[in-house]
């Protein structure tokens, strides 16, 4: 038993309104630079839709994760010899298109237009080019609230075994928003995909980052994350990705993201894994069998034998803390409401999500679907979203779990429902769904009034044992002794300069 | 020192001494620039024809050079390789990888000119080691027929030659003298080649040094730990 610590996500997908709060201050924080105009490390998708980049999901068009070839895990792009072979050009790139082009507005042309008969517009200016473009085709989130046909939406690949023509009658219509961010996997195959081992795994936290010095941009890690969430900077010819925020982390709060979601969908905790049985568990056989797999990989931080083993790994006993108060181990292991996306990519990702309740409440409320046992609340069946979509989403296609974990969110909530409105506690409900009156109070704690202090966990990284002298450090990342943050005095560089600067219309704006 | 001693008796140890010092320097001090400097996200349209034809095309080439002409001619003969089988094999191996790598050079150079966004994603020295490149290849190709010409005579004296004096540059015995009797066609190419070797830590041929070979034998998954070990 190997005993390392990950910092991990939950995101209750039943509250999230859709808001993109969390894209806009990631991408304020992270991506507002030349080169990834068009990269979002955090992306909401409408779905169903093919989302960003188009049929990210679809792993025949972009080999992304991994495969078993003859029982034996391997990337599903192909074996190291085969990257090295493909190098000159990585067959299974995506392209700036596949995202959509970045692009600005002539903002200032609406100031600065003389006088005409006709409204001046502020017409688009592609990023890269810097030149007008004609017409915007394609966005970071063109099919927002089910935007554009059904017939493209529908090549989601999660509609495979789905009949979709009942979906596409505006009367059967479903939508759940769908946020994304880099899964900082157990099994990443971009980490495996590196040909010059610049990405790497954290051992402390488990955040998966990109060396931005030791990467030469090969590409291999673009297409072989099969949730795409490696960006190329074409600017610096770097790999990018969501850094889980390691700055703010490792001083105890929350991610960017986590912390402005407005509907408070966004748990970070820690959870504790045996990572001498990373490779046992992403091998499974039958690739439904992979959520229960990777829910077994998790240690028990109440266990004697794991908390001998972490304290020998030298993990601190703050972390061990924070792993047994986890919001994280509460939905995935205690309460299996919460489920890893698209666990058949086999990548053992840590971002879990909550499946959503969908209820067609006017037709409850006229008395044309069925309810639960307190003639209220609507069963697990007749919601708008079928289940077996939530389940090519969440389990490989397998759907007990994710009714199972509907069901108990219903039941809380009928539970409650007894308490607050009947005035009598009515235990039917979760008595059905196997959950205690403890777990759904707890539920309702974490699920509905989400505390800060129970949506975040965060034990911060401990500097003080890893640098000789930390005090020494302070005030490190203005002034270094490198050029690491300079960009020296000389105008003149023999080497190729940085360009800084996004594209922006080049007609400045009047000063007022 | 007439200018042809000074091209072909000092500036082979100028491009050199750039070369080396220049990616030491590169890489100690802006490894953040060091890299492929790939435009396959902007424009993936004929860069698995072109690009793979170029690559292969040119690190053949590269390789051919080096063994042609850094092998000892005495060890050719022990090995029993014969003059014209030399210039033969040269000749061939030549035209096809030269031919290859004109084909993708050409199919990147109008990429990289033409193509709205790789264009204006580049930088200037991208622009120019592409071009400098190709006009190199096509120089080193225009040498073939000459070449075919001495093979017809049965004269192998200018590529014994050129790597003598290829040979004398790298044992610091340079002797500019050796190339008297070559055709202009081979001197030029010579400065063309020369010229890459000075330029290139400036520009984005750097990442050659990086072939990651070392891909293979490397486990996975990669982990990295702040504790003090």
């Amino acid at each position: 038993m190997k005993v390392r610590a990950q910092f991990a996500f939950v995101f209750n997908l039943d509250k999230c309104i859709g808001c993109h709060t969390c894209s806009v201050t990631c991408k304020n924080v992270w991506t507002n630079r030349k080169g990834v105009e068009y990269a979002w490390f955090n992306n909401v998708e409408s779905k169903p839709g093919v989302g960003y980049p188009k049929q990210w999901e679809n792993q025949d068009i972009w080999n992304g994760g991994w495969e078993l070839k003859n029982g034996k895990l391997e990337l599903k792009s192909g074996s190291r010899t085969n990257k090295l072979l493909n190098i000159f050009a990585n067959p299974d790139m995506p392209e700036i298109d596949d995202y959509y082009e970045p692009f600005t507005y002539n903002y200032a042309h609406l100031k600065n237009a003389p006088l005409s008969e006709a409204t001046p517009t502020a017409r688009p200016i592609s990023q890269i080019t810097g030149e007008s473009m004609e017409k915007i085709t394609w966005g970071p989130n063109w099919e927002d609230d089910l935007a554009g046909e059904y017939s493209k939406r529908s090549k989601d690949k999660n509609m495979d075994n789905i009949q979709k023509e009942m979906y596409g009658q505006f009367e059967n219509t479903f939508h759940m928003y769908l946020p994304r961010i880099c899964n900082h996997c157990l099994n990443a195959s971009c980490v495996a995909a590196c040909p010059s081992g610049s990405i790497y795994k954290r051992e402390e936290d488990g955040i998966v980052l990109v060396d931005q010095d030791k990467c030469r941009g090969w590409r291999m890690c673009v297409s072989s994350c099969p949730y795409k969430k490696v960006f190329y900077n074409w600017e610096s010819g770097k790999a990018e990705k969501c850094v889980g925020c390691y700055p703010r982390v490792e001083s105890g709060m929350p991610t960017v993201c986590s912390e402005s979601c407005v509907g408070r969908i966004r748990y970070n905790g820690i959870m504790l894994y045996d990572a001498d049985r990373i490779e046992e568990f992403a091998s499974m056989e039958d690739t439904q069998d992979l959520y229960e797999a990777q829910r077994s990989i998790f240690l028990d931080p109440n266990d004697p034998e794991v908390i001998k083993a972490a304290r020998a790994e030298g993990i601190n006993e703050d972390w061990l803390d924070a792993a047994r108060k986890s919001p994280i181990w509460k939905m995935v292991m205690d309460w299996k409401i919460a489920f890893p996306i698209h666990p058949e990519f086999r990548t053992l990702p840590m971002v879990w999500y909550v499946p959503p309740l969908s209820p067609v409440q006017s037709q409850i409320d006229q008395g044309n679907l069925p309810v639960g046992p307190d003639g209220a609340i609507p069963v697990a069946g007749a919601m708008r979203l079928p289940v077996q979509y939530l389940a090519n989403l969440l389990t490989a296609g397998k759907e007990a779990p994710i009714e199972s974990a509907l069901n108990k969110l219903i039941a809380m909530r009928s539970y409650q429902r007894s308490i607050h409105v009947e005035g009598v506690v009515d235990t039917r409900a979760i008595d059905a769904a196997g959950l205690s009156e403890d777990q759904a109070k707890e539920m309702y704690r974490y699920l509905a009034i989400a505390n800060y202090e129970d949506r975040f966990v965060i034990p911060t990284g401990h500097t003080e044992e890893t640098l000789d002298d930390s005090f020494g450090f302070q005030g490190q990342n203005g002034f270094t002794f490198g050029n690491d943050t300079s960009h020296g005095v000389s105008k003149i560089t023999l080497f190729p300069r940085r360009r800084k600067d996004t594209v922006e219309p080049k007609e400045e704006a009047p000063n007022s | 020192m007439n200018l042809h001693n000074f091209l072909y008796g000092v500036y082979p140890y100028i491009a050199l001494s750039v070369f080396l010092l220049g990616s030491l320097l590169r890489f100690d001090r802006e490894q953040y620039t060091w890299k492929s400097d790939s435009s396959q996200l902007l424009s993936k349209a004929n860069m698995r024809l072109g690009s793979n034809l170029f690559h292969v095309g040119i690190i053949a080439i590269f390789f051919g050079h080096a063994v042609g002409l850094l092998t000892p001619h005495s060890w050719f003969q022990s090995l029993g390789v014969s003059d014209m089988a030399h210039q033969m094999v040269a000749i061939w191996a030549g035209s096809i990888f030269g031919v290859m790598c004109l084909i993708g050079g050409v199919i990147l150079w109008i990429r990289r000119m033409f193509n709205a966004r790789v264009s204006a994603a580049s930088r200037g020295s991208d622009k120019f080691i592409l071009t400098w490149l190709l006009i190199t290849l096509i120089i080193g190709l225009s040498t073939i027929p000459v070449s075919i010409g001495h093979a017809n005579h049965g004269n192998p004296g200018v590529m014994i030659a050129l790597a003598e004096w290829v040979q004398s540059i790298v044992y610091f015995r340079p002797n500019p003298a050796l190339l008297d009797s070559v055709d202009t066609i081979f001197k030029v190419h010579l400065f063309f080649g020369m010229t890459v070797f000075l330029v290139f830590p400036f520009t984005r041929m750097v990442h050659v040094w990086s072939a990651p070979f070392g891909y293979v034998s490397r486990p996975y998954q990669v982990v990295r730990t702040k504790r003090k070990l």
